[in-house]
């Protein structure tokens, strides 16, 4: 396998920001002579809170999910307690002095 | 001496006070890698444990003999003990477990997995790594309190959105890799302790390599005595931080 001359994830989330932030800006924040329509802008300006929110919302569903669904593995804490039995019998008999 | 045949594995397995532990982890490893029929060897990597978990494995190397267990002296840093026990390893397949964490080295814990599956679904997929996940399929915990798997779930996701690694489990360090796969990242990479665990998954990632995963559940031997305090939570941000800015 090759190796990627690759740039570090911190990178790659400053050029995507830089990238959407740049856009925005221009759009959003441009000088009169240049701004895009009025409800364009109405809608553009609050978008980088809307997206945080929607984020934290997602994470906040994510996790919650994840919480939810994690196993609990009963049956193999009881297997292990019958494999702990079983050990100790054999490597007794093997000639183990625990 | 035997035939080393193509599909040995070695298990490497540092060991800091674990005299009660250590035998039925043997045990078990030896009974289910011998029923599937896998040629395996144990390498037990102790760092100076004062317990007397060396006479325990001198005693386990006279019960299964010098050709499955080998016996190292290791007292450097946790995170390298891998290093020094892979130069021993004659297998080509190289399974690492209870990974040198310094909030998990005296916890009584086992993980129980060890079933024909990881090494089966090794040669299925031809993967370079096969990874265990507490996350996926039926993986799972025993013993944990909705805090701590909180915590863990928090953690993942945090790790999930930051690094992007393609496995689900970082932190569980259960892992076969290849043998070659798993020297070439020890080259590669440099962090100690369980971050040092993830960043092998993030750098194989980077490098190309496949990873494969089988669920695995994670029990709590002592109930109820792990505890993730403060501490192991900053050390752990401050490590998928120095990930996120260097990988």
């Amino acid at each position: 396998p090759s190796s990627q001359a690759a740039m570090t994830k911190l990178g790659q989330w400053l050029c995507g920001l830089a990238l959407l932030g740049s856009a925005w800006a221009a759009l959003a924040l441009a000088p009169p002579g240049l701004q895009p329509p009025a409800p364009l802008r109405q809608a553009l300006l609050p978008l980088p809170v809307y997206l945080l929110v929607a984020f934290g919302c997602y994470s906040l569903a994510t996790v919650g999910y994840r919480l939810a669904t994690f196993n609990d593995c009963e049956a193999a804490a009881a297997e292990l307690q019958e494999h702990i039995r079983a050990a100790r019998a054999d490597l007794q008999r093997r000639g183990l002095r625990l | 001496m035997a035939a080393r045949g193509p599909g040995r594995v070695s298990v490497l397995l540092p060991t800091y006070n674990e005299r009660d532990n250590l035998p039925l982890v043997v045990w078990l490893l030896a009974r289910t890698l011998s029923d599937s029929g896998i040629d395996f060897e144990i390498i037990i990597i102790d760092d100076g444990s004062p317990d007397g978990t060396q006479e325990v494995a001198q005693q386990l190397e006279k019960i299964y003999g010098s050709d499955k267990i080998v016996r190292q002296l290791f007292l450097f840093p946790s995170g390298t003990a891998y290093i020094h026990g892979m130069k021993y390893a004659t297998g080509n397949f190289i399974v690492i477990m209870d990974a040198d964490l310094s909030h998990h080295v005296r916890l009584h814990f086992m993980v129980f997995l060890i079933k024909p599956i990881v090494y089966r679904k090794q040669k299925e997929g031809n993967f370079d790594i096969v990874s265990g996940t507490r996350y996926k399929g039926n993986g799972g915990v025993y013993g944990w309190d909705l805090k701590r798997k909180l915590i863990s779930r928090g953690a993942n996701f945090l790790t999930q959105v930051l690094l992007r690694p393609g496995a689900s489990d970082l932190t569980g360090s259960f892992r076969l890799y290849r043998k070659e796969v798993l020297q070439k990242l020890m080259e590669k990479c440099v962090s100690k302790g369980y971050v040092f665990q993830m960043e092998m998954i993030v750098r194989a990632r980077q490098l190309g390599f496949t990873i494969g995963e089988v669920p695995i559940s994670f029990v709590d031997r002592v109930y109820g005595e792990s505890k993730l305090g403060g501490n192991e939570i900053v050390s752990f941000l401050k490590g998928l931080l120095t990930l996120f800015a260097t990988t």
